[in-house]
């Protein structure tokens, strides 16, 4: 029974990631990290805020897959996940349906 | 026989229920945290142009040091549960202490920041701030109480990566049992990601 069990943790780390990809995500947060900043000094007007939320999102992104290895996760966990994303969304969309017309 | 059962069933865990109590954990501190961005949204629009001003005092170096600090501790974090996966407990123990003392430094940097802006006179109901415009007392108020909670978060992060240093090295933690890394560590990425967040909503608001 116990090595049944380990065998269920063995499957899962089979989809284990190698050290070269978690640096390679790395870098690549890394220099997204720079390019927000360099976007911020840039004026842009406007959309600046959307520019850096939109790097944000793709961080958080990059490190929710790989680093909190979602990706890699069982269906049950990624629709969890969608679905607080979405009910942030929500909120977030729903409360400036309203507020700027108050 | 039943001697023998409740001995499995102690033995026994459930890899994949720990993870999915740990996630929904996760779900409410995002919530919470969620909360505090959407009051953010709404008085950064109200307020946009007191917004932009005041994210100009704020220590773009600092900030930018770090989101690095913090994205590579995120790195450390992760290498250190790959390291115990493949067995591998001297390097996983090096990783984890690496992501510690990245977590200490950036508190460090946090205590460097905060003590600058409190000696001159910028704090939650300083009188100097309360001179300020309302936008600005409201930037400064939710900077310090958002970074604040996220300050905290690291700071019981570091608390529990120590704990886990110890496990690992008592092999309470090891190759055929990580879960408690494991969860410490989506907890750890966690906190890093709220700060992704943090960091140009106040810092890059300028």
């Amino acid at each position: 029974m116990k090595e049944e069990l380990d065998m269920e943790q063995k499957e899962i780390s089979n989809h284990t990631l190698s050290y070269g990809t978690y640096i390679f995500v790395w870098a690549g947060l890394i220099i997204f990290t720079g390019l927000t900043v360099l976007f911020s000094g840039v004026s842009l007007g406007a959309p600046k805020i959307a520019v850096a939320l939109l790097i944000a999102s793709a961080k958080a992104g990059l490190v929710v897959a790989f680093f909190m290895h979602l990706k890699y996760e069982k269906r049950v966990f990624q629709i969890m996940f969608s679905l607080v994303v979405l009910i942030l969304v929500i909120v977030f969309v729903f409360t400036f349906f309203d507020y700027p017309y108050r | 026989m039943s001697n023998a059962v409740n001995i499995l069933l102690a033995k026994e865990k459930d890899y994949i229920g720990a993870k999915l109590g740990m996630w929904i954990f996760l779900f409410t501190e995002i919530f919470l945290f969620g909360g505090m961005f959407l009051i953010y949204a709404v008085y950064r629009f109200e307020y946009s142009f007191d917004f932009y001003n005041s994210s100009e005092h704020l220590n773009l170096i600092m900030g930018t040091l770090n989101t690095a600090l913090l994205l590579t501790s995120s790195l450390t974090m992760a290498l250190s549960i790959l390291a115990i996966r493949k067995g591998n407990k001297k390097l996983s123990t090096i990783f984890l202490f690496i992501t510690i003392i990245l977590g200490i430094l950036f508190m460090v940097n946090k205590y460097i920041e905060w003590t600058a802006e409190i000696s001159n006179g910028i704090y939650p109901n300083s009188p100097e701030l309360l001179q300020k415009s309302k936008g600005e007392i409201l930037f400064y108020g939710l900077y310090f109480v958002m970074t604040g909670l996220h300050g905290l978060h690291v700071l019981a992060g570091i608390i529990i990566l120590s704990v886990m240093l110890v496990f690992v090295r008592k092999d309470k933690i090891r190759e055929s049992d990580f879960t408690w890394l494991e969860n410490s560590g989506l907890y750890w990425h966690l906190v890093d990601v709220i700060w992704i967040f943090l960091f140009p909503l106040f810092y890059l608001a300028r």
